[in-house]
């Protein structure tokens, strides 16, 4: 089996490591004003401007149903390219593009529940930390329920 | 390459004989009403270049009927024959299968396998020639004597099937300049068929437009016309700063900007536009073959054929527009015998008409048949249990009608091959609110019936009205604004009352039912947030001691209010779809880029409706809408009502609303003086004012420092009637009861309980401002000449 480094986009999320591989990323930006959006799911965070772009910005945090970002923190936005248009994440910090070999990838563990399992392809065992890796589409679809 | 050069030739053939067979549809139809022998001669052309293009591209089939089309219409021409209605149908079945062939030459790259030997025989015998086999095959023995061209479809032919006479690859490719290259007879055909071409466009008019337009792909279009979104955009961010930024260059700029792009989306608006009469066309063909089986007689009366839409809405309105056309003939017109008895003419009458107003494209499809029989729905609605008794006691004749909109209602006794399945007019109905258009209908029994539609002109940048609700500002789309309505501190309770938890509001006699729009979008007020009390169901009137903002739209025939927090201006926005995530959410229609930069939601007036539970047709409620049922000759007219001069000496004056553009409160610091005129810099232009009061020399003027001004449209140029307040929309039957001798008014009437001068505006302004009309009908005649 060919063993071919791959490269991370990493960000934090509460104190978690998470990344996405680095080609599904468009851009990293910094945070924007947003319209809120009435009616939609709690998700759905807000609409902004990207250069004349109406890009939909989902909040991690709650999508990955963690606790809730405190007010004082603005988000940083990560966009990701989807098949439905590019999809903003966002996170709360954003940290540097790691590339790392599949001998220290694990798949998906059981022992992560709900939600979360579900939104969470793998874990890298890194020397100091975990690394957990996001499955984009799945994060970038929500359900009308939540 | 031989393919691709083949493949573009075939694709120019496909769209220049698409337009030729529509031209001859045309033509056909003139020719039968007032036979014409320049007509017979043009058909006679197109059906030559036709022939002679389809045999040099090696078409047999196509050019085989083709060929004894064109040796009938030959002899009409020479005079040998007459023209009757046999010989017509029969021409109109060829060009119906030529269509048929091109369309397979579109889809399979050949001209189909049927070679349509009995109507060549047909043709032939009506051309009396007796003889149809010698025409079948008019490869062998053409008459006409352009044998160049059938020598060269001969030899293209072989060259496509067998391979054998033409050189290989690289001789092939560089003698692939012209397109038939490789073969030299077959050039000579080339330039026979360009000859013929040639010689069949000048005559129908074609030839001088062919040097001043181009084809243009219409995706480059589209893409055009998103970069000027783009652009719009752009530009309405730079005029917020440039209102910030008090720099006189960069305000210079800014607007020199602002022009610019004015103009470039009204020429790019301009290029995407067609007249309604490219789809009306195809309607005397479909009428006459439909009255026809119907044993019916229809003549077809088209008025505004030129008035233009946008490609993408032309398109949108064909199918809806063929649905009526055809319900009209077959449903509407009565057969000769029972018109006779009624005291009509045998020969039914079906009117076309289309034209712009306010913004908005008019299309009227009427018949002069036996109109819709109110009594005949109201059963049939009951015998399917689509309402019960009870309702159908509590509803309108209007909304009676409105039935025939649901899906599976037909009242036709008889299913018949072209209607009285039921399915149509709720997909009529379904495709033109998709587009933002709305239908409704006037019908007077034994009279006829008309179907109005409203179209906006274009869908990709749209008027709004953005309005602020909760801290947010959102973008209402101006085609389902009817008016705004403002209620003054402590008047809410007198116009609005609350029946069982639900709020309507009394606008001139009519109840509206009334929505909140923080409310209907679950967002709590700002300050009530900070307040920490989101509970935002808790919105009564009695809460509402300010003043109310309220927008009156227009949802599925029915209008009801909307209370906003404040109301801004209006704006030209881009309409972006929402992502997936939000596709579902139906109270938006999408999302647009504000002057500010920030991203503003466009409200789903239909969705905002329905998700009220207001609107929805299966549930009529009585008097929801202000629907009105008269025909357009009893409808009372929408009248603005301003007053001039103070106390006692005031004088009321009605304006017909539908020359008001909008009204404005203008300081009188503002206006300044040009030659002997006053005038204001309005909206980047200079706007004329004149005085209403001085029409009343007796009227005492007010003392206040702001005019209210009615802005009004006349021939395209703005003007402003200065008033010193304005009172009242109405709509009102008027009757002019004293006729007057002061110049620009008509006459007096009571509206309202109070004598009010009814204005002619044309003469107002002769009257006030002589030198200006005068300048208006200069610039019309400058412009014109």
């Amino acid at each position: 089996m060919a063993e071919r480094a791959r490269q991370y986009c990493t960000f934090l999320l509460d104190e978690h490591y998470f990344g996405v591989d680095v080609l599904r990323v468009q851009e990293v930006i910094r945070y924007q004003q947003m319209t809120h959006v009435p009616l939609a799911p709690a998700v759905v965070e807000g609409l902004i401007n990207l250069r004349g772009q109406i890009v939909t910005a989902l909040d991690l945090r709650r999508r990955l149903e963690l606790s809730e970002r405190p007010d004082d923190q603005l988000p940083m936005n990560v966009v990701v390219r989807t098949d439905d248009g590019p999809v903003s994440f966002l996170v709360d910090e954003i940290g540097d593009v790691v590339e790392v070999g599949d001998e220290i990838f694990e798949r998906r563990l059981d022992t992560i529940r709900g939600v979360p399992g579900e939104l969470i392809e793998g874990i890298y065992k890194l020397e100091d930390r975990l690394l957990l890796i996001l499955d984009a589409d799945k994060a970038a679809e929500v359900s009308r329920a939540d | 390459m031989s393919d691709l050069v083949v493949d573009e030739l075939v694709q120019e053939f496909l769209v220049e004989s698409y337009e030729n067979l529509d031209n001859l549809d045309r033509q056909f139809i003139v020719l039968e009403t007032e036979p014409n022998e320049e007509i017979i001669a043009s058909i006679f052309r197109t059906v030559h270049t036709l022939k002679g293009s389809s045999g040099f591209l090696g078409l047999n089939r196509l050019e085989a009927l083709t060929h004894v089309g064109e040796n009938l219409l030959s002899r009409l021409r020479d005079k040998k024959l007459e023209l009757t209605e046999e010989i017509t149908s029969a021409l109109l079945a060829m060009v119906d299968a030529v269509r048929v062939m091109l369309g397979h030459l579109e889809t399979v790259g050949n001209d189909g396998t049927d070679d349509h030997a009995e109507m060549i025989a047909g043709l032939a015998r009506l051309a009396g020639e007796g003889d149809g086999a010698t025409h079948a095959d008019p490869a062998g023995s053409a008459p006409t004597g352009d044998t160049g061209g059938n020598a060269a479809s001969d030899d293209v032919r072989d060259g496509d099937e067998g391979g054998a006479p033409v050189p290989t690859g690289d001789t092939h490719e560089a003698a692939g300049v012209g397109p038939a290259g490789p073969a030299p007879t077959a050039a000579g055909g080339d330039e026979a068929a360009v000859a013929s071409v040639a010689s069949g466009a000048p005559t129908s008019g074609a030839g001088s437009a062919a040097d001043t337009t181009i084809r243009v792909d219409v995706g480059l279009l589209d893409k055009l016309m998103n970069l000027v979104g783009e652009l719009v955009l752009a530009r309405n961010q730079i005029l917020q700063v440039s209102a910030v930024v008090a720099e006189a260059s960069f305000l210079g700029t800014s607007q020199r900007l602002n022009h610019i792009t004015t103009e470039l989306q009204e020429g790019v608006m301009k290029t995407r536009m067609q007249p309604i009469g490219n789809i009306w066309n195809k309607f005397p063909r479909i009428v006459r073959d439909l009255a026809g089986t119907c044993h019916k007689h229809v003549r077809v009366e088209m008025e505004g054929a030129e008035t233009e839409l946008d490609k993408t809405i032309i398109e949108a309105v064909k199918d809806p527009l063929t649905h009526l056309v055809r319900n009209a003939v077959d449903h509407g017109v009565e057969l000769p015998e029972v018109r006779e008895a009624c005291g009509k003419p045998a020969e039914g009458r079906l009117h076309l008409r289309a034209y712009h107003e306010g913004g908005q494209v008019n299309i009227e499809i009427s018949d002069d048949g036996g109109g819709i029989d109110v009594a005949r729905i109201r059963e049939k609605a009951l015998s399917r249990g689509t309402v019960t008794p009870d309702q159908v006691t509590r509803m309108s004749d209007r909304e009676i009608l409105d039935l025939i909109f649901l899906p599976g209602f037909s009242t036709a006794e008889t299913v018949s091959n072209l209607s009285g399945r039921g399915v149509g007019m709720d997909v009529v109905r379904t495709n033109i609110e998709k587009i933002g258009g709305s239908i409704d209908i006037n019908t007077t029994l034994g009279q006829g019936t008309t179907f109005r539609i409203k179209i906006p002109l274009t869908l990709a940048i749209i008027p709004a009205l953005m309005v602020k609700t909760a801290g947010d500002s959102y973008a209402i789309p101006q085609v389902n604004l009817l008016e705004l309505v403002r209620i003054e501190e402590g008047h809410a309770a007198a116009s609005i009352s609350e029946i069982h938890g639900a709020l309507v509001y009394r606008l001139r006699g009519e109840l509206l039912p009334l929505l909140y729009l923080q409310q209907e979008l679950q967002v709590a007020p700002a300050d009530e947030v900070a307040a920490g009390q989101g509970d935002v169901s808790d919105t009564a009137v009695s809460h509402h001691d300010g003043a109310l903002n309220i927008v009156i739209l227009q949802a599925d025939n029915r209008a009801f209010g909307l209370v906003v927090d404040d109301i801004l201006d209006t704006e030209e926005i881009v309409v972006k779809p929402l992502g997936k995530l939000l596709k579902h959410i139906s109270s938006f229609a999408g999302a647009t880029i504000m002057g500010d930069g920030r991203v503003g939601l466009i409200l789903d007036v239909l969705g905002v409706a329905g998700n009220a539970g207001l609107g929805t047709s299966r549930e009529p409620k009585n008097g929801s809408g202000a629907v009105r049922q008269e025909s357009e000759a009893n409808r009372g007219q929408r009248l603005l009502l301003v007053g001039t001069g103070t106390g006692e000496s005031e004088r009321i004056a009605a304006m017909p609303l539908s020359s008001v553009n909008r009204l404005e409160e203008i300081p009188l610091s503002s206006m300044e003086q040009s030659g002997n005129q006053k005038v204001v810099q309005y909206r980047e232009t200079i706007m004329p004012i004149v005085w209403l009061a001085d029409l009343f020399p007796n009227a005492a003027t007010s003392e206040s420092e702001t005019a209210a001004v009615v802005v009004l449209s006349i021939d395209g140029h703005t003007i402003g009637v200065a008033v010193d307040r304005i009172i009242d929309v109405i709509e009102e039957r008027i009757v002019v009861q004293q006729v007057s001798n002061t110049a620009g008014i008509t006459g007096s009437a009571v509206v309202q309980g109070r004598v009010t001068e009814i204005l002619d505006l044309t003469a107002v302004l002769s009257a006030l401002a002589p030198s200006l009309l005068a300048n208006l009908s200069r610039d019309k005649a400058s412009i014109g000449s």
